[in-house]
């Protein structure tokens, strides 16, 4: 991703990285830039304000249509609150292990990154197998993708958010193949702390997904 | 990374194609995958990840969609030149003011103001390139392919004909059951990754890859609005992404989202649509916002009169932008409280955008005016983009909005601002960068007539619409019946005649500026280097400029670098007075010698394209065949382990510490 | 190279040189979080099984807040990292909040 143009000018102090700009982000291997911050994690953190848009739409979208299951059946009827909770605590403790994979690249102990990458994208196909799971027992009770503004726009939330996990569990299986090929050059601990916080985020999306579709009776 | 080394001692030669004593250093083969080398021929071009070249091609492909769209507009007009006229067909008119529009919008205003802002936004920030130029590569040819796309639907069954806001329940399969609205829904959505990613890039590049010196309020206002502009397309087009997800899972996978009978609310597409819909209004003008604060000061030879109100300004609209979508709704049954609200936060928009406009007026004040081709566009946005923006405060007013609503009046609202104002803007820019990108002058001789003959071509096809409208001629109504016409002067006829002869005025200016095009092409004389007098950094250079934009990475000092370069201000009888103390060519010859040695450029790269062919295939699949999905997502996957792993032709030790400690360079981590 | 002169005006120069860890705190201080995050996701859960009347809902929503703002300041560093990052999501985040607000708003969401 960092095909970085300059790399020889020194950055300049300035007014808009809110103080002590420079002693962050631009950690060892990282470029020189104006704000002293990496291009990569600045371009992650604009990209994750985006997908605040792209969930809030879809979330607003399932709030307003929740109730609007006709003939078919309803969030109340449906639900599976023990096995969600589950798959919700595996999700959650997958930012754990993917906190640990990030502070073991900081120390550049990248035998233990790898292994905390793949428990984290173990814990992450769980996650996902329970939601294939789940969308299979919903269709055979009756709740199809096109039965009810309810299904589509359930299915279509909690989809996109499962389509964000997979391409999560991709993202680490490929970056630990990477490191233990010696395949991921430059600054390798931000690497995976990129990809740390796209994890973390798709994780904090659901917290609200749990909290707002599962738990609040509607 | 390619890399440039000049021995230190060998002076560079400043020559018209970049001719710099450089050289690039061939492919290393590490692993299986090379990276492409060509410095010259179509491979160039095809995988270049070079700022300039990219904004050339995004230049070139709007230009042409803005013909496509143009002929577009002129059938409009000949199918209402006369009553109950049968030109086109109604279904093949739906057709044609959907595409019209899409076209304008999508294909034309914004790539184009793409294109400039690749283009200069990395010269004026003092930066070799973008801060990702494999991403800037992927976003061309993403644009390139979903423009394709979309235009492909005329023969294959159809276009849209929704309109270009797409209303539900009317696009459901039931009302529009050609596919036109499928490759509208898709197409949109490859456009708008091509512009997200390109969001990101640009808002990166502005942050982080500023010269040394380059403070935020040193920007040059293009770059600013250009920011500004990046972080609306970032937050605004996730929101239509959902929109047309929602509408294409309606359509080809049965999903309910708009379907009344099962009691879905279609405002819902109207509040996503306008949600993104309007803070899009702000992504088409505000680059020529920034285009016209650069050209007017530079021909006005005085600063522009408050910078940082005009910043300032550019950002609150932003801001406020986002709070004002529902004016766009009044007609729906809103409910007066939301009406009141959004009205009265509709009206606020017009302080900043007056703000701005008292700013270049004063800017013109006392200015040692020169009226080039440039400038009198810059002039014509003025006065053009008031006229639309006061009609504009009418439709704030929700009682008046009410009646004005699908009239003609709202046509004729818009496109004094998006014609008067983005499209004259954009022209401001042809002629004022041309020199810049091409090292040609346009001819000026031609310039006059493609002005002159733009102007009246505006006001006399986009004036006549008010008084139809205020008349009751609906807008996307194929015919207007000979009964209905009316008498005397304000007769339906008459105007709808001037409107369409208006029309033609205004294709002839637009003629006129691709012959101009062609005849300083042909003519091949060289510019000055230095032709206006500018004042802000990519002047800076030589033009066209060099692969790697400076020889030497300036150090900026103060808000209009090169103009503070040339000019001195020293006391004279009546005051202090600013005097000539260097030309381009003496700053140019320093820049020369004091040549950086070492410099890196990205490498072209294979996959940028290849990223973006996936998307077309997998879009055609949802259509036709979803086989071809498949094919698309693997051709997806394979693009991106590709990237993943793409090498870089410099060696290692290029990427060793530099000799004063300061930190390493390695840049090679290629992961998304 | 005229860039070079502009180093020394560099303040934080010397910071680029040294390998800043962020200050990011240890495994521990993470498990530690994590463990207070299980044990609101249990409290969570638990209004499944036992009646909190008209308390739930504002209780849930709580609760839910705290476990975002748990993850976004700590697990993603946003506590210890520079302020721009925190600027560019919360612009998202407080944008996607008021117009998502408005919309539902306009729709008498809530209302029922």
């Amino acid at each position: 991703m960092s095909d970085i143009a300059v790399h020889d000018v020194p950055p300049a102090h300035d007014d808009t990285t809110a103080g002590h700009g420079a002693d962050h982000g631009a950690g060892h291997g990282a470029h020189a830039t104006a704000t002293g911050l990496s291009n990569n994690k600045l371009a992650m953190w604009l990209f994750l304000g985006s997908e605040c848009l792209l969930f809030g739409g879809l979330i607003s979208t399932y709030m307003l249509y929740r109730g609007r299951h006709g003939r078919g059946p309803g969030p109340d009827q449906i639900f599976d609150i023990p096995l969600t909770s589950v798959s919700s605590f595996v999700l959650l403790m997958s930012s754990l292990t993917m906190v640990l994979a990030v502070n073991s690249a900081k120390r550049e102990d990248y035998r233990n990154t790898n292994l905390w990458l793949v428990i984290t994208a173990l814990l992450g196909s769980l996650f996902v197998g329970g939601q294939v799971y789940e969308f299979t027992a919903f269709y055979h009770e009756g709740l199809g993708f096109t039965t009810s503004l309810f299904g589509s726009s359930f299915f279509t939330l909690t989809g996109f958010h499962g389509v964000h996990v997979t391409i999560g569990v991709i993202m680490l299986l490929s970056l630990a193949l990477m490191l233990s090929r010696g395949r991921v050059t430059g600054d390798k601990a931000e690497v995976v702390e990129m990809i740390g916080l796209y994890w973390h985020f798709v994780d904090v999306v659901w917290v609200i997904i749990f909290t707002l579709v599962y738990l609040i009776p509607s | 990374m390619a890399i440039i080394e000049r021995p230190s001692a060998v002076p560079a030669t400043v020559g018209p194609a970049g001719g710099v004593s450089a050289f690039v250093t061939p492919s290393k083969a590490l692993g299986s995958y090379r990276r492409p080398v060509s410095t010259t021929g179509w491979k160039s071009w095809v995988f270049t990840v070079d700022h300039k070249k990219l904004g050339i091609m995004y230049g070139a492909v709007s230009l042409f969609f803005f013909l496509v769209g143009g002929c577009e507009a002129l059938l409009i007009r000949l199918q209402l030149a006369a009553p109950d006229n049968t030109v086109l067909s109604a279904g093949l008119y739906n057709e044609m003011f959907t595409m019209h529009a899409t076209t304008m919008i999508f294909l034309f205003v914004m790539p184009m103001a793409a294109a400039f802002a690749n283009y200069f936004l990395p010269l004026q920030v003092g930066a070799r390139d973008v801060a990702f130029p494999r991403i800037n590569a992927f976003g061309f040819w993403l644009f390139l392919f979903g423009g394709i796309f979309l235009n492909t639907s005329w023969i294959l069954g159809g276009a849209a004909d929704g309109g270009w806001f797409m209303y539900s329940p009317n696009s459901s399969a039931l009302f529009s059951p050609s596919h036109g609205v499928d490759f509208w829904v898709l197409g949109l959505q490859l456009t708008g990754i091509a512009s997200l990613v390109g969001a990101i890039n640009l808002i990166v590049t502005v942050l982080n890859m500023r010269a040394p010196g380059m403070k935020m309020m040193r920007l040059p206002v293009f770059s600013w609005m250009v920011l500004v502009v990046q972080f609306l397309l970032l937050f605004a087009l996730p929101v239509i992404t959902v929109a047309l997800f929602l509408l294409s899972f309606q359509r080809n996978f049965g999903a309910t989202f708009f379907d009344v009978n099962q009691g879905a609310d279609p405002l819902l597409w109207q509040h996503l649509f306008w949600i993104f819909g309007h803070p899009e209004v702000y992504i088409i003008i505000l680059p020529s916002f920034g285009i016209i604060s650069e050209v007017l000061p530079t021909f006005a030879r005085k600063p522009l009169f408050g910078y940082k109100f005009v910043v300032f300004s550019g950002v609150a609209i932003g801001f406020v932008g986002w709070g004002v979508w529902a004016h766009h709704m009044f007609a729906s049954g809103l409910g007066p409280v939301t009406v009141a609200v959004f009205s009265v936060a509709t009206m606020l928009i017009a302080i900043p955008t007056g703000v701005k406009i008292v700013n270049w007026t004063l800017t013109l004040w006392g200015g040692k005016l020169w009226y080039t081709t440039s400038m009198m566009f810059a002039i014509g946005v003025i006065v053009l983009f008031t006229i639309g923006g006061l009609s504009g405060v009418t439709h704030a007013v929700a009682p008046s909005d009410t009646q004005q609503t699908d009239t003609y009046y709202i046509v004729a609202h818009f496109h004094y601002v998006i014609v008067g104002g983005a499209v004259m803007g954009l022209f401001a820019g042809f002629y004022y960068w041309w020199p810049k990108v091409f090292n040609r002058l346009l001819n000026e001789r031609l310039g006059r007539w493609n002005f002159w003959l733009m102007f009246f071509g505006v006001n006399l096809t986009f004036g006549p619409m008010h008084i139809l409208g205020l008349q009751g001629q609906p807008r996307r109504m194929v015919v207007w019946p000979s009964k209905l016409t009316g008498q005397g002067f304000f007769n339906l006829a008459f105007w709808n005649k001037v409107s369409t002869v208006g029309s033609f005025v205004l294709a002839l200016g637009v003629l006129v500026f691709v012959i101009n095009i062609v005849y300083v092409w042909k003519k091949a004389v060289p510019a000055p280097l230095d032709p206006w007098d500018a004042r802000t950094l990519e002047w800076m250079t030589a033009s066209p400029p060099k692969e790697h934009n400076f020889d030497a990475v300036p150090t900026v000092h103060s808000l209009d670098e090169f103009f503070h370069r040339k000019y001195e201000e020293v006391d004279g009888e009546h005051g202090p007075k600013l005097v000539k103390v260097k030309t381009a060519e003496e700053i140019m010859a320093e820049q020369v010698a004091n040549a950086d040695t070492h410099i890196h450029l990205p490498s072209p790269s294979y996959w940028p394209i290849i990223l973006a062919f996936a998307f077309p295939i997998i879009a055609y699949g949802v259509i036709f065949n979803r086989v071809l999905c498949v094919i698309g997502a693997a051709v997806l996957l394979l693009a991106i382990f590709g990237w993943a792993l793409e090498p870089s032709v410099a060696d290692d030790s290029d990427y060793d510490p530099p000799a004063d400690g300061g930190e390493s360079t390695k840049e090679l981590a290629s992961i998304v | 190279m005229s860039a070079t002169i502009e180093h020394v005006d560099e303040p934080d120069a010397a910071a680029h040189q040294g390998h800043d860890k962020h200050h990011i705190p240890k495994d521990g201080y993470f498990i530690r979080v994590a463990i207070i995050l299980a044990g609101l996701t249990a409290l969570e859960t638990s209004t499944y099984w036992l009646n909190f009347g008209s308390f739930a809902t504002p209780l849930l929503l709580t609760l839910m807040t705290i476990k975002f703002f748990m993850i976004i300041l700590i697990f993603m560093h946003l506590k210890f990292d520079n302020k721009l990052f925190s600027v560019m999501f919360y612009i998202g985040l407080g944008l996607a909040l008021f117009v998502f607000g408005i919309m539902l708003f306009t729709f008498q969401f809530f209302r029922g």
